[in-house]
């Protein structure tokens, strides 16, 4: 993800910061295989498989629609995010900076280091639910809003203070043991899934499928508080889960290093092994938890794991949830200190780890992270349409391309207008037209390539009369 | 010690995902599937890190 919610476990790329990739530099087709499988497969993947149970949802729809809306993911990795970045060979903030000048690419920062927070505060509360095992405090249920208990909160601040001052100066060695622990991890996440099921009353391959739509996805009645969820609310999930870096283009910092922009179908590695079998085995084990104690309706990674494959499988959780929180408040610190580059880079991700601890205390963000997920994407995603149009069509259609690198201007209001209008537009929908949030991402996306060529053509055009 | 090291994880991976598959078969209790995962667990971790990423 989480992700998931999708956040990088090896070290975040920080060099050619603003300049093209060297040859020298660009990597072979594994190196993308292994970081995506090992990124997708990560503690809240265990947060969000219990969730589409909670959603009731039925068998063929999870399984259809996680198929195909993380086929759509790599599509949109392989035809959107990659050809532009083998081209440009830049960073997204450097191609933003270029297109939307500096200070709008301030503010892209500041809601992008916000939204990393909070993901690793989701991060950070399914580590808390691991120390819960052991030391038995009252931990939150699925619909809590706030702190339930002094050992929660303790739990998380222990927590969130080990992950934030290990990635402030301990950063290399997680992201060394990320790579080491992803191929163990992924078999975890099966096993969860082969031991879930058993327990359940499974015992043959052959009668999975047909226990699966009695038992675990059985397309009832979601839990109280939780939307109804169909294909349609899979597929959209599946897809837009990492808008924000396909669609939204923050992968184009990865996939400049990629010798060929067909290495992008590596990402498949990630949204089959962490979105698809992941989710799945975590929705199993949740499934098991209901049919042995129906009245225990907690979404509860540590626990969860605890029950099904013992101390392995919460280590399992500890790791997943820690190498990922990791990069992720690296990455929110990455953010903000390029709002204030002066600041020392250190004090910057003690701070940031600091506020995402904060937001783990709450686990009204891991309890919603469909949502919060959904609307991650949302919040990045028009500058990802802005970027698609910029570099394809904006000579076709009349107008300049990268406007702030040729004007010298602070902001292009073209790209500023249509971040505001887009985003304002989609939660508009969703509030007052009763849309759920994970259909507005690709109208909004269209809303926004439109907008843009709109606001350009008539920005330079007045601008060219002055 | 590297070739070792190897056979080791390797060993490991099999031994995380071969107790549940025993255990969904009936032929293996579930104390004995969780202490066959952490004990490859815990080879898992120490012989990995001797050639991986190195």
């Amino acid at each position: 993800m989480a992700d998931d919610t999708r956040v990088p476990t090896t070290e975040p790329v920080d060099e050619y910061e603003r300049e093209p990739v060297p040859e020298r530099a660009w990597l072979g087709f594994t190196s993308f295989v292994g970081q995506y499988a090992g990124e997708h497969t990560a503690g809240t993947e265990l947060m969000i498989g219990p969730l589409f149970i909670a959603s009731g949802v039925s068998a063929v729809d999870v399984v259809g629609g996680l198929f195909v809306g993380n086929l759509l993911a790599v599509l949109s990795w392989i035809f959107l995010t990659a050809p532009i970045a083998v081209r440009a060979r830049m960073t997204l903030y450097f191609q933003l900076e270029k297109i939307c000048g500096r200070r709008l690419v301030t503010a892209y920062n500041l809601a992008n280091g916000i939204m990393f927070c909070f993901l690793a505060g989701a991060m950070v509360t399914v580590n808390a639910t691991a120390a819960g095992v052991w030391f038995h405090f009252a931990m939150p249920g699925l619909n809590d809003l706030y702190p339930n208990s002094p050992g929660w909160v303790v739990a998380v601040l222990v927590m969130g203070t080990l992950i934030t001052i290990v990635a402030a100066y301990g950063y290399k060695v997680v992201a060394r043991i990320a790579n080491i622990a992803a191929p163990w991890m992924v078999l975890v996440f099966v096993a969860y899934g082969i031991v879930g099921a058993r327990q359940l009353g499974i015992d043959s391959i052959g009668e999975f499928w047909t226990k699966a739509q009695e038992l675990i996805w059985t397309g009832g009645a979601p839990l109280a508080g939780r939307a109804k969820f169909t294909f349609w609310h899979v597929m959209f999930f599946a897809w837009f889960c990492n808008m924000a870096m396909h669609i939204g283009m923050a992968d184009l910092s990865v996939f400049r290093y990629a010798r060929k922009s067909w290495y992008a179908v590596g990402t498949a590695a990630g949204m089959y092994l962490g979105h698809f079998i992941a989710w799945l085995a975590a929705s199993i084990l949740y499934a098991q938890q209901l049919h042995a104690m129906p009245g225990n309706t907690d979404v509860l990674p540590g626990p969860l794991a605890y029950n099904s494959t013992g101390v392995a499988g919460l280590i399992c959780v500890i790791v997943a949830g820690w190498t990922t929180a990791n990069p992720t408040i690296y990455r929110a610190g990455l953010a903000f200190q390029a709002i204030a580059p002066s600041s020392s880079r250190y004090r910057v991700t003690l701070i940031t780890g600091a506020i995402a601890t904060l937001a783990g205390m709450f686990p009204a963000i891991a309890m919603k992270l469909l949502d919060f997920v959904a609307l991650y994407g949302l919040v990045l995603m028009p500058m990802g349409a802005v970027i698609f149009v910029d570099f394809w069509l904006a000579k076709r259609l009349g107008f300049r391309d990268r406007y702030a690198e040729r004007t010298g201007v602070g902001i292009n209001w073209a790209a500023g207008l249509t971040w505001a209008l887009t985003l304002a537009g989609c939660l508009a929908v969703v509030k007052m037209g009763g849309l759920e949030i994970y259909f507005v991402g690709l109208p909004g996306w269209f809303a926004a390539a439109t907008l843009y060529v709109v606001l350009s053509r008539w920005i330079q055009r007045k601008e060219a009369r002055t | 010690m590297r070739p070792a090291a190897r056979l080791v994880s390797l060993a490991a991976l099999v031994a995380t995902i071969v107790p549940p598959v025993l255990y969904f078969y009936g032929h293996m209790d579930l104390d004995a599937t969780k202490a066959w995962m952490l004990v490859a667990t815990i080879a898992w971790f120490v012989a990995t890190p001797i050639w991986m990423d190195r």
